[in-house]
């Protein structure tokens, strides 16, 4: 360690003295992004926008080549991380999945093979309910699931991931008591909720808007400090705006968000950290990103350095107490 | 009518000069990734998608669907020359069309699939014409008992005609079920039957399983056998495409049936690959041929084909109206149209009717067009045969383990084509059939899925099964497609008992 330490210095001194020269670390070979999710899901679009931002003004000379590796909740672009330490030509594209899946699975990761280069979007999380549900706002919902405890389904994106945590803390917080249905994606939970198999769904906006739009769904309230931003209306003349937050309606949550997050494979040389975070610095300044927020109803947030570091401090220690009162740690 | 008139301004979108020749590039990229193993369609055409980020959305989803039609048949050609699935949806083909390409009528082959298949499409695209409005209403009605019924239907509609001995049909079955259980599981969140190896969290890809079972067992046969694979002399000629074409009309009944199991199985959420399953399961046994399917029988690749084709299109349906992609193809699809700016739901016909119409007339182009640039492909195919298998035997194991890396890039997956390779060789020597196994992996983690959710639904009552006419309906019908078979088996020994009562 202390060795370690020693040799560090020592190369960070030569870069001082050098620094003129190598200011700019610049990729050598075709930059490989590591997407942590299938092909067509939300961290896949995120990555590929991301891809078509940089060809498009030209940010960085070499090529990138995007790779798919979503199996196991995103677990196998993680491990692949870990398997390429140090190795400053690949970049992996997930959400806060990165550092939360290793709390509640035995993986071949830890959150420390991973070093966090930015995020670049914050995504929403809302309740949702059929257009013709009984349940009027938040509080109706919460309090027929007081009534008949376990009795209401409530389906989310895959188990112990983004949405049943969140369900989980809506029981903790409320004491309400829903009956979680796992499914495969988003889209699917969409679906479930516009045929009425389930009784409500936290989607992100995206994932809810086709459905929103042809009034087979309505939104109850929004897990976000302050309400979204104005756009069109969606739906008759309700629009995103018009959506309370969920601590308007009643919910003690101020705030649940998921971070789209980019990382590197821990180990690599700062320079090119560095070079990565100011990469997508400047996508996250180009019109083409406002739209690509714009459309999918993310907010959008540049965090890095120290600043990501504590929100993914903070994120992680609010979802552990939840995994703990669930029984859901491993280890 | 109204769905006629526009598609009528659809066709004034799809039939541009540019919008052809996007067709073409389209289904000639698809051609060349279908008849890849491993690199299908769904690689495909997100390869693709970065491209499309500067076309207009029309354009785009053209050039993506047409790249998907020509996958599709891509896929086949591989299934029936050498015995190797292209295409996940390919596997049913293998069954009679290798067969009868190794008895020396590749051509033959070659053409039914591809006509057959093109029926299929254009079958799905008339039916997305006429029920666009219908079909996303009645895919809502799905939830998860519904799901796993459709499921439980072609498992049963499959496994329930099948003529090898139950107990080696059973073995094969649980093997493919285990196999599908590898990985983290959905529901639980769990890792199952990994052993503690980071490659298998993901699970076991079923390209991968299926190249090695097809493909290298194959060529192990075939090496055992002594190297007969050679020459097979088949006459290489155009007019014998057109013979074929002629033929097809025979066959009406098995192609409209199969069309008709493909357009449910897609506009259902069961997908292409099981529809084609399906539909060569119930051909076998409405044949009165029955007992030779396996042999190179022509309704054999005429009912695989169609299916799948037929499925494959109406996939597209439920994936515009709902978004809910019922293939891998289509879920990547999905993400491009999100990228473009458009979202996928039940308003997107009435929001962007150009889109929506321009692609459905371009389906119809688009498979015409695929159906004559493959047709012009057949004789080049067909004399791929011709090369001794001292030259192409080496070319096909290197295709294969090539395939399986492009699958997900992992030199893992090398091994296990090498060890199901060995399986498929030993199942086809103690005769043992594949076909279940695939089956239960292509399904099996589905319907796993589907159930698990359905008895969280219910508080563990079975009787969510039945708990309303449509559920109730597909699950009467399955167990009917098990039983009745037996019932007749029963039956018709009974009744030789009677007619020799000292038979036994």
């Amino acid at each position: 360690m202390l060795r370690n330490t020693r040799i560090t210095l020592a190369a960070a001194a030569a870069l001082l003295s050098t620094v003129a020269a190598h200011a700019e670390w610049l990729p050598e070979r075709p930059v490989e992004f590591i997407v942590a999710s299938g092909a067509g899901g939300g961290t896949d679009n995120f990555a590929r926008t991301i891809q078509s931002i940089v060809t498009k003004h030209n940010l960085m000379e070499q090529p990138i080549v995007v790779l798919n590796k979503g199996s196991g909740s995103g677990a196998e672009a993680f491990i692949y991380a870990k398997a390429n330490a140090g190795d400053p030509h690949k970049l992996i594209f997930g959400t806060n999945n990165v550092y939360l899946l290793p709390h509640v699975a035995k993986l071949a990761y830890t959150t420390e093979d991973l070093a966090p280069v930015a995020a670049l979007a914050l995504d929403e999380f809302l309740i949702w309910v059929k257009a013709d549900s009984e349940y009027k706002d938040a509080k109706s919902l919460i309090e027929a699931a007081k009534a008949n405890p376990g009795q209401i389904p409530f389906g989310g994106s895959q188990s112990k991931d983004t949405d049943e945590t969140l369900v989980a803390l809506i029981e903790q917080e409320t004491g309400a008591d829903f009956k979680y249905v796992p499914f495969n994606g988003g889209g699917e939970v969409g679906v479930q909720l516009a045929g009425g198999h389930i009784a409500a769904n936290v989607n992100n906006p995206n994932e809810n808007l086709g459905q929103w739009q042809g009034a087979a769904i309505r939104p109850l309230c929004v897990f976000s400090p302050e309400r979204m931003a104005k756009g069109e209306p969606i739906q008759g003349d309700q629009g995103w705006s018009d959506i309370p937050t969920c601590s308007e309606a009643g919910l003690p949550i101020e705030s649940y968000q998921m971070p789209r997050t980019v990382w590197a494979p821990a180990g690599l040389p700062e320079e090119a950290l560095a070079f990565y975070s100011d990469l997508l610095k400047k996508v996250s300044e180009t019109p083409e990103w406002k739209d690509y927020l714009a459309k999918t109803s993310q907010t959008g947030r540049f965090l890095a350095g120290s600043e990501f570091e504590d929100f993914i401090a903070k994120s992680q220690d609010n979802a552990l107490k939840v995994f703990k009162a669930e029984g859901w740690l491993v280890q | 009518m109204g769905n006629f008139g526009l598609l009528l301004d659809g066709f004034q979108i799809a039939l541009t000069p540019t919008h052809i020749a996007i067709m073409v590039i389209g289904v000639l990229l698809g051609l060349v990734v279908g008849v890849l193993p491993g690199l299908g369609a769904p690689n495909g055409v997100s390869l693709l998608i970065p491209l499309t980020f500067s076309m207009d959305p029309v354009s785009a989803i053209i050039l993506l669907a047409s790249m998907y039609w020509g996958a599709l048949f891509g896929g086949s050609t591989t299934s029936i020359l050498f015995n190797i699935p292209g295409e996940p949806s390919s596997v049913a083909t293998t069954f009679d069309g290798y067969p009868m390409a190794r008895g020396g009528q590749a051509t033959r082959a070659l053409t039914l699939a591809f006509m057959s298949a093109g029926t299929g499409a254009l079958v799905g695209v008339i039916v997305i014409t006429l029920l666009s409005s219908w079909a996303a209403d009645f895919a809502l009605r799905f939830g998860a008992p519904e799901y796993f019924a459709v499921y439980f239907l072609a498992f049963c509609a499959f496994i329930g005609m099948g003529s090898a001995w139950p107990g080696k049909t059973a073995v094969s079955l649980l093997l493919g079920l285990a196999l599908s259980s590898v990985g983290m599981d959905t529901i639980t969140g769990s890792l199952r039957l990994t052993f503690g190896l980071s490659e298998l969290i993901g699970g076991i890809s079923f390209l991968v399983v299926v190249i090695g079972l097809f493909g290298i067992g194959e060529i192990l046969m075939t090496v055992q056998h002594g190297l007969k694979f050679r020459g097979v002399s088949s006459r290489v000629d155009l007019r014998d495409v057109f013979r074929t074409i002629a033929e097809l009309p025979r066959y009406y009944l098995t192609l409209v049936r199969s069309c008709l199991v493909g357009a449910w199985m897609g506009i259902t959420p069961g997908g292409p690959t099981a529809a084609s399953f399906m539909s060569y399961g119930i051909a076998r046994q409405w044949s009165r041929k029955g007992k030779v399917f396996g042999t190179g029988r022509p309704e054999g690749i005429v009912a695989p084909e169609a299916a799948d084709h037929s499925a494959g299109t109406c996939a597209m349906l439920p994936m515009l109206a709902l978004g809910v992609p019922s293939s891998a193809t289509a879920a990547v699809m999905m993400g491009g149209l999100m990228i473009w700016g458009l979202t996928p739901g039940p308003m997107l016909f009435t929001t962007k009717p150009d889109f929506v119409w321009g692609l459905i007339a371009s389906m119809y182009v688009a498979n015409i067009v695929a159906v004559i640039l493959v047709l012009a492909t057949v004789p080049m195919f067909a004399a791929l045969l011709r090369i001794p298998f001292a030259i192409i035997g080496p070319m096909i194991v290197a295709v294969c383990f090539v395939g399986a890396y492009t699958v997900s890039s992992a030199t893992f997956d090398l091994w296990l084509v090498l060890a199901f390779g060995i399986v498929g060789y030993l199942f086809n020597k103690l005769d043992y059939p594949i076909a279940p196994l695939v089956l239960a992996m292509v399904l099996g983690h589905k319907a796993e899925n589907a159930f698990h959710q359905s008895m969280i639904l219910s508080d563990g009552s079975v009787l969510v099964f039945w708990s309303n006419p449509l559920v109730g309906t597909i699950m009467t019908l399955a167990l009917a497609l098990v039983i009745l078979p037996q019932l007749v088996r029963l039956a018709s020994r009974w009744k030789r008992d009677q007619a020799e009562p000292l038979g036994d």
